[in-house]
């Protein structure tokens, strides 16, 4: 069966022999490997795990998260676990959803020079530069969305000829547009103010007092949504 | 991909599909269902679990997995361990970089608390990130606190802790403001009002949800705001042992630095526990769906220091863990496969339960159809599954919905080969949560003084049983309770000597009953040399 089969890989340039088939993640663990850094949730979530590997005969380096990825024979690669990253502090409170907050704490944003990398790279198949665009033009809640899926695993940085970091700029946005740009939720605002006046604490204290049985007649009873 | 004689074994499924699209399985009356939950949930197996013999819960019957744990002996050696020389001196330590650390740092540090996180692996490693689904929370109309209250206890077998149950159904509107205050970016319609859809064993829609990854839209939100606050976060230096001072308080913890294999000292006058849950102990051998580093370490530490555990035997399972192909095996797939019409079928091509049963009987009945009745289907590296019937929900709901409803499972199997729009889903029950945990009350507060815990480290709040939305809802409630509590209660302590007395009488009493041989927090799994 195909498991049995064998594959070379070099992590870090050092040859092990691994059963094909298996994810990036696992192979490294079968080949002795006990992770500190470079991995996470082994899921596909978390971005802990970026790695840059080459196929033989191909010049080209690729990427992709060690735990969705398949080994392949003589495959090379390396984890970046880490990547030194520009990240603004700020007051998002205080801010204001303008392309001027955005320059102000990312001025780097304007060296984009359109070289489509990070896009080539996100493992997440993000349109990165595109997202980017839409944050020169200040078209935030663009940004908000088109980078939703953002798992900050910081690859599209590692390759930025301009050195931007693509990823917080993409977080500043969506914080931008989840406090400052989309409209608050009415109906949550009024049942905060009911709880905070003891609206349901009779209520609740009734059904704390009941017993199994009386509880679990009225939990029979609940008459569902549809 | 498929090897040739699962695709054998596929041609049976599709010969029964065009008959079971007209069945309808009958549910399991409650009879049934207590039956099957008896002879097949693994959280009933007697050969699963076995007494512990020490500590505050000593007699109890846990996993084996736990209780390898808590029978171990500490990663120090109190008679000679120093803890003269303080590398951290605060008044609030937490420990444990999740949801519900994060969240009880970002409320301690406002109280006016210097906090301190330290964390395993990076900020933010944590099981929620992971979490899909949604998060509870009774705000609309037709709802209320009381309604969800409702929902939780029945969900919990009526087990569940009273004041723990009416505390996160009354926070939970306000907390939902609060991540709404801080920018996360949940799912609304345009003018502003929630989105909410029904989750299992809920009687309103109160699921409020961003997208498909809830979890880590809370997670990354958090960890940012904590960032912008400056707050100290001390990363891979998971902590193996709380100490105690002379009076018997908390007051601290001794941290292990992974990558230089040092051990640093802190000094707390207050102390929170944020470990969260144990996925990679493997209970009872079954796969996980659990980050990385669910390893039980808050327990551990915890009990140690005289804790009380409760439900620690209480585990949940999701029935649909992916079991083949190999790479993503134990990952979950998610419940709304089931919802929009998928049924679950076995070796036979027959159904064998009504697919929307609750999470423990489906568990249950697809353990009893590979086990006992020997009809689940075998995966290359043996192990057992049974098939959820995807490609039905395109004949029912129309050609494209699964592409549509469900694009990250499509693409999840599409990079092994495999088209859930046309071939069904191998699928066995996984391990998902930790039901109980260490005891706590409405204030977050250990039976340990100046000891907290919040978050799937902690038990009492879901009963046996935890229901969908309510374990990211549990962390921002109890984390954001412990973190002011614990802030508050620091201006009032005096600590004395620091010791770890109550680790050396724990050894004793490990070595009257011949115990102790292994070593625990473990901290990390060990997958080293191993295939799956």
């Amino acid at each position: 069966m195909a498991e049995e089969k064998m594959v070379s890989i070099y992590i870090m340039g050092k040859q092990y022999k691994v059963p094909y088939g298996l994810t990036i993640m696992k192979a490294m663990e079968y080949a002795g490997y006990r992770f500190i850094r470079g991995c996470g949730c082994r899921g596909g979530f978390c971005g802990a795990c970026g790695t840059v590997y080459r196929k033989p005969g191909d010049f080209r380096l690729k990427v992709g998260l060690a735990c969705q990825t398949m080994v392949e024979d003589g495959m090379h690669l390396t984890q970046i676990p880490f990547y030194p990253a520009n990240k603004a502090t700020y007051n998002l409170e205080e801010l204001t959803p303008t392309l001027g907050t955005l320059l102000t704490l990312y001025p780097e944003m304007t060296r984009c020079l359109g070289c489509n990398s990070c896009t080539r790279i996100c493992p997440q198949e993000l349109s990165v530069m595109d997202y980017m665009a839409a944050a020169q033009r200040g078209d935030i809640e663009k940004v908000a969305h088109m980078s939703f899926e953002c798992i900050m695993c910081g690859l599209c940085a590692s390759r930025c000829p301009a050195e931007i970091v693509q990823y917080n700029v993409a977080l500043l946005c969506r914080r931008l547009y989840g406090r400052h740009i989309a409209p608050r939720a009415q109906h949550l605002a009024k049942r905060v103010e009911e709880i905070k006046a003891g609206k349901f604490d009779e209520e609740i204290e009734k059904l704390m007092k009941m017993s199994k049985e009386e509880l679990q007649k009225l939990y029979n009873a609940r008459d569902i949504e549809p | 991909m498929y090897t040739p004689e699962m695709l054998e074994a596929i041609k049976i499924v599709e010969q029964t599909r065009e008959r079971r699209l007209k069945e309808t399985f009958p549910r399991l009356t409650p009879e049934e269902k207590e039956n099957l939950l008896r002879s097949f949930h693994p959280d009933y197996n007697p050969n699963a679990s076995r007494p512990v013999k020490v500590g505050p819960n000593k007699g109890d019957r846990l996993p084996h997995e736990h209780v390898d744990l808590l029978e171990s002996r500490s990663m120090l050696d109190p008679d000679t361990f120093s803890l003269e020389n303080i590398d951290y001196d605060v008044d609030v330590l937490i420990i444990g970089g999740g949801g519900a650390g994060t969240a009880a740092a970002l409320v301690a540090q406002e109280a006016g608390a210097s906090v301190l996180m330290v964390t395993k692996l990076r900020h933010g490693d944590a099981n929620t990130m992971m979490a899909e689904g949604g998060i509870q929370a009774a705000d609309k109309e037709n709802d209320s606190p009381a309604l969800h209250y409702l929902d939780v206890m029945g969900g919990g077998g009526f087990y569940n802790i009273p004041e723990l149950v009416a505390a996160l159904v009354k926070d939970a509107p306000l907390c939902i403001q609060w991540l709404e205050s801080l920018g996360c970016m949940f799912s609304k319609y345009p003018d502003g009002t929630m989105q909410t859809v029904h989750g299992g064993g809920t009687c309103r829609k109160r699921m409020h949800f961003a997208h498909d990854c809830t979890g880590a839209e809370i997670m990354r939100t958090l960890r940012d705001e904590a960032r912008n606050r400056g707050i100290p976060v001390i990363e891979f230096s998971p902590a193996v042992e709380l100490i105690m001072d002379e009076y018997g308080q908390c007051a601290g913890a001794v941290l292990y630095n992974l990558e230089t294999e040092q051990f640093l000292v802190v000094r707390a006058k207050t102390v929170i526990l944020a470990t969260g849950g144990c996925g990679r102990l493997h209970i009872a051998g079954f796969p996980t769906t659990n980050h990385y580093g669910a390893t039980a370490d808050g327990i551990v530490m915890a009990y140690r220091a005289g804790a009380k555990l409760i439900y620690l035997d209480a585990t949940q399972f999701h029935p649909t863990g992916v079991a083949f192909p190999e790479q993503i095996v134990g990952q979950l797939v998610t419940e709304k496969v089931r919802g929009l019409g998928a049924q679950l079928v076995n070796a036979e091509g027959e159904q064998f339960v009504y697919p929307l049963e609750t999470r423990d009987a489906v568990s249950s009945a697809i353990i009893r159809e590979c086990v006992e009745r020997k009809k689940g289907i075998t995966t290359p590296s043996g192990m057992q599954g049974v098939w959820l019937d995807s490609p039905m929900i395109d004949i029912i709901h129309g050609k494209g919905t699964i592409e549509r409803e469900l694009p990250a499972m499509v693409r999840q199997f599409k990079r092994f080969g495999i088209d859930i729009t046309k071939q069904p889903m191998l699928v066995y029950p996984t391990l998902h949560y930790q039901n109980g945990g260490i005891l706590i009350n409405d204030r977050a507060e250990t039976q340990v003084p100046n000891l907290y815990a919040a978050g799937e480290v902690s038990g009492g709040v879901h009963g046996r049983n935890r229901l969908m939305g309510n374990s990211l809802l549990d962390i921002i409630v109890f984390g954001r309770r412990a973190g002011k509590n614990a802030a508050e209660k620091a201006k009032t302590v005096k600590l004395g000597r620091l010791t770890l007395d109550h680790v050396k009488r724990y050894h004793e009493e490990l070595k009257k009953e011949g115990l102790g041989q292994k070593v625990a927090p473990i901290l990390l799994p060990d997958y080293r040399g191993k295939v799956r």
